[in-house]
């Protein structure tokens, strides 16, 4: 192998990459696009729900309980309703997202010390904000329960208080979903400029009948494969970086642990990734497909079955398993650990973690079956 | 009319050809329904949670018993001090932990408050809400037994005046979240089929030369451009049905609207992500070009901020405001408007007419654009 001809392959591969500065200015935008929409654009945290009322009781409780609903800022007031308002059509044109019904006789109920019931009407169609305002609602209407029993005439004494609960959140008290995000978006992008870049760049080749004037040349397989890898580890090194900043600058995320750790784990994370890439690239004869395999195999796992976004533990069994083959999924426990508690590489090297030791292993697995189809084919 | 039908056959024949692509167009779309039906689920159960009971007395457990009992914790492992779960968080093995200070018996036996603690690791802000919300709701309720007790041991004891929230879930009664994902699959694989792979074919024709062979040929530029993008549209329609009978037959998603009207409405909405496709071919010059451009500054964005998977009301005023341009708004409420709400053309005709006129104007443009391009 001589490194001389390897980097005539990287430099001519740079060189094509910078004559074509749309890709490659893609390439190191996306993250920052990326960072932006999801800090900015994804919040789970639901407010403003529009809420209709049909109250028929008309009574002052009636009117405290709407009160505490529009108040807690959880929920907008949309329309008021007659009696007998025709609630499908509501919700259906999406008016309101929830309807809540107080029945004739409400505050009578209450005088007599009895249970008075309350429906909630909810669209179910977005079901994760339909539990979110469930929730909320619930809340809403324990606190008037609370303050009903506070009222309450009959008590002599003030009602004992029931056990202080005192919630805390560790490394990330703000609770911000860009620290979070950060981590796995670097995964995510890193899958798109080492996986689909790598593989679109060698079809290509195929594609164009180049690949074969290059076989015949005084390359050696080995050698034309990592001089066409290597120029795509510098722009997946460099989207990295370009994302740290961009988190730096925009959203204040720090990374907590050392750079030599996030270093060293993301070059061990890149290896299976380009080998995935090579892969990938010998399996496609068009850009096309090389892209459809990539998508299916790299893109979606790295969103839905590594952790980034929904959690691994509430999938059901058969998919968990499925994601002990994501490598992103042992990458983010890392990236996570590095960036933002601040852990030594080491935490993950050795009993009990085991993530490091895994992506070594799949990326040695992966590039040496990469290398060994590539090689075959071509010798 | 020949013309068109010729350039028509040509691209099936040249689709056939590339024999690999065919399983490859039915296997996206499968990867992404398995992807959205299965794996998203915002939901948390089974939080593993460490234990730091300086109490040890039968109060103590009970309380703990509340949370592992509860379906929502599991226990996997106990700790004497507040700062030996550092670790347990630091290394991921636990997410949670529950402090119940000393004299939590005391407190409960005679009366005073007691206090309990409760711990998240915040690096996943989403959990830990809803962890420590479970937490909060497990002692709440914990907290209300005792002073039941307490009442009823003083003497006030018999029924209290409450109110008692009735909900009623329309839609999606179990509130599953699968519901609310699976249908939103159909969006993105037209994207995928009637967009970028448009946008990558008609981009390789040029990479190739033989746009310009066509272009010499007597076909009029209409022709071209509508014979290339038919068979997209055929393979677009073929996946709805795919999508739709496995969402029926997988997912067990119902479709309680038309689908007729669905197939129509898609329609309207293929317009649209062609336009769109059609659109990038003129901007790019390479195949690579095309499906990064198609894929992340065109989907990606527009999935995002359309609504179909994250909710727009959450979102800042300026991007909701730009989400009124983007016809997966509109298309996504057209999906769930027909599988969940069974809504006809008497509810959805604002959509229809949306998708319309904006397709309308994205393919007039980018037709232009393209003829401008081929002189």
């Amino acid at each position: 192998m001589s490194l001389r001809k390897i980097g005539a392959i990287a430099v001519k591969e740079l060189r094509q990459a910078s004559r074509d500065p749309l890709s490659l200015a893609m390439l190191l935008g996306l993250p920052t696009m990326m960072l932006i929409l999801y800090g900015y654009a994804i919040n789970f945290d639901v407010r403003h729900v529009p809420l209709a009322v049909e109250d028929r009781d008309k009574s002052a409780m009636s009117r405290e309980l709407v009160a505490s609903f529009v108040n807690s800022t959880y929920f907008d007031l949309v329309s008021d309703l007659p009696a007998g308002a025709d609630l499908g059509r509501l919700t259906e044109r999406r008016i309101a997202r929830a309807v809540l019904v107080i029945p004739e006789g409400h505050a009578r109920t209450l005088a007599a010390g009895r249970t008075a019931p309350v429906q909630l009407v909810l669209d179910g169609a977005d079901a994760n904000t339909a539990s979110t305002i469930l929730g909320y609602a619930s809340n809403l209407v324990a606190g008037a329960n609370v303050s009903l029993r506070l009222a309450d005439p009959a008590a002599t004494l003030p009602p004992p208080p029931g056990i202080d609960y005192e919630p805390r959140v560790w490394f990330n008290p703000d609770l911000k979903s860009t620290q979070f995000l950060v981590p796995g978006l670097i995964g995510f992008i890193l899958m798109l400029t080492a996986v689909l870049s790598t593989a679109l760049s060698v079809v290509r080749e195929k594609e164009r009948g180049t690949m074969e004037q290059l076989r015949v040349t005084s390359l050696r397989p080995s050698e034309l494969i990592i001089g066409k890898t290597l120029p795509y580890l510098g722009i997946s090194l460099t989207a990295t970086g370009v994302i740290i900043l961009a988190a730096r600058f925009l959203f204040g995320v720090r990374v907590q642990g050392s750079y030599v750790d996030l270093f060293v784990a993301t070059l061990v994370y890149l290896v299976g990734a380009l080998g995935f890439g090579l892969l990938v690239s010998s399996l496609a004869d068009t850009q096309a497909m090389a892209f459809q395999i990539g998508t299916v195999t790299s893109m979606l796992p790295a969103i839905f079955l590594s952790g980034f976004i929904f959690p691994i533990r509430s999938m059901p069994a058969v998919v968990q398993g499925l994601t002990y083959l994501v490598p992103n999924r042992y990458f983010l426990v890392v990236l996570r650990g590095v960036i933002l508690k601040g852990a030594p590489l080491s935490t993950y090297a050795g009993a009990p973690r085991w993530e490091l030791l895994f992506l070594c292993l799949y990326g040695a697995a992966v590039f040496g079956i990469a290398y060994a189809r590539l090689t075959r084919k071509e010798g | 009319m020949y013309g068109l039908l010729m350039v028509v056959i040509k691209e099936f024949l040249q689709l056939r050809q590339d024999k690999k692509m065919i399983p490859i167009m039915i296997a996206g779309p499968l990867a992404q329904l398995l992807a959205l039906g299965y794996a998203a689920n915002m939901d948390v159960n089974d939080i593993p949670m460490v234990l730091v009971d300086q109490d040890r007395t039968p109060e103590s457990r009970r309380l703990v018993e509340r949370f592992t009992g509860s379906g929502y914790f599991h226990l996997v492992g106990s700790e004497d001090t507040v700062l030996a779960v550092e670790p347990w968080l630091v290394g991921g093995r636990a997410q949670v932990a529950i402090v119940v200070a000393s004299g939590y018996g005391r407190a409960v036996a005679g009366g005073a408050v007691p206090r309990v603690q409760g711990i998240a690791d915040g690096t996943d802000a989403n959990s830990a809400v809803i962890g420590l919300g479970y937490a909060a709701r497990i002692v709440a309720e914990a907290g209300a037994e005792l002073v039941r007790a307490r009442l009823a041991s003083a003497g006030r004891a018999g029924p209290l005046a409450r109110v008692e929230l009735v909900p009623r879930v329309w839609y999606n009664p179990d509130l599953l979240s699968r519901w609310f994902y699976v249908p939103a699959v159909l969006a993105m694989v037209l994207m995928l089929v009637t967009m970028m792979l448009p946008s990558m074919a008609v981009v390789r024709e040029k990479e190739i030369g033989t746009l310009e062979q066509i272009s010499v040929t007597p076909l009029q530029p209409w022709q071209l451009i509508l014979g290339k993008l038919v068979p997209f549209v055929v393979i677009g329609i073929l996946d709805l049905l795919l999508i739709v009978g496995l969402a029926r037959l997988v997912f067990g998603v119902p479709l309680r609207g038309s689908l007729l009207l669905l197939v129509f409405l898609t329609l309207l909405y293929v317009l649209n992500t062609l336009g769109l496709g059609l659109l990038v071919s003129t901007m790019v010059s390479t195949q690579q070009q095309a499906m990064m451009f198609s894929a992340f500054v065109v989907m990606v964005p527009m999935i995002y901020l359309s609504g179909l998977i994250f909710p727009i009301e959450n979102m800042p005023r300026v991007f909701q405001l730009g989400s009124y341009v983007i016809p997966v708004r509109y298309y996504g409420n057209v999906i769930r408007g027909i599988f969940l709400r069974g809504s006809g053309m008497g509810v959805l005709w604002p959509e229809a007419l949306a998708l319309f006129g904006e397709g309308l104007l994205v393919l007039t443009l980018a037709s232009l654009r393209f003829r401008k391009s081929l002189d």
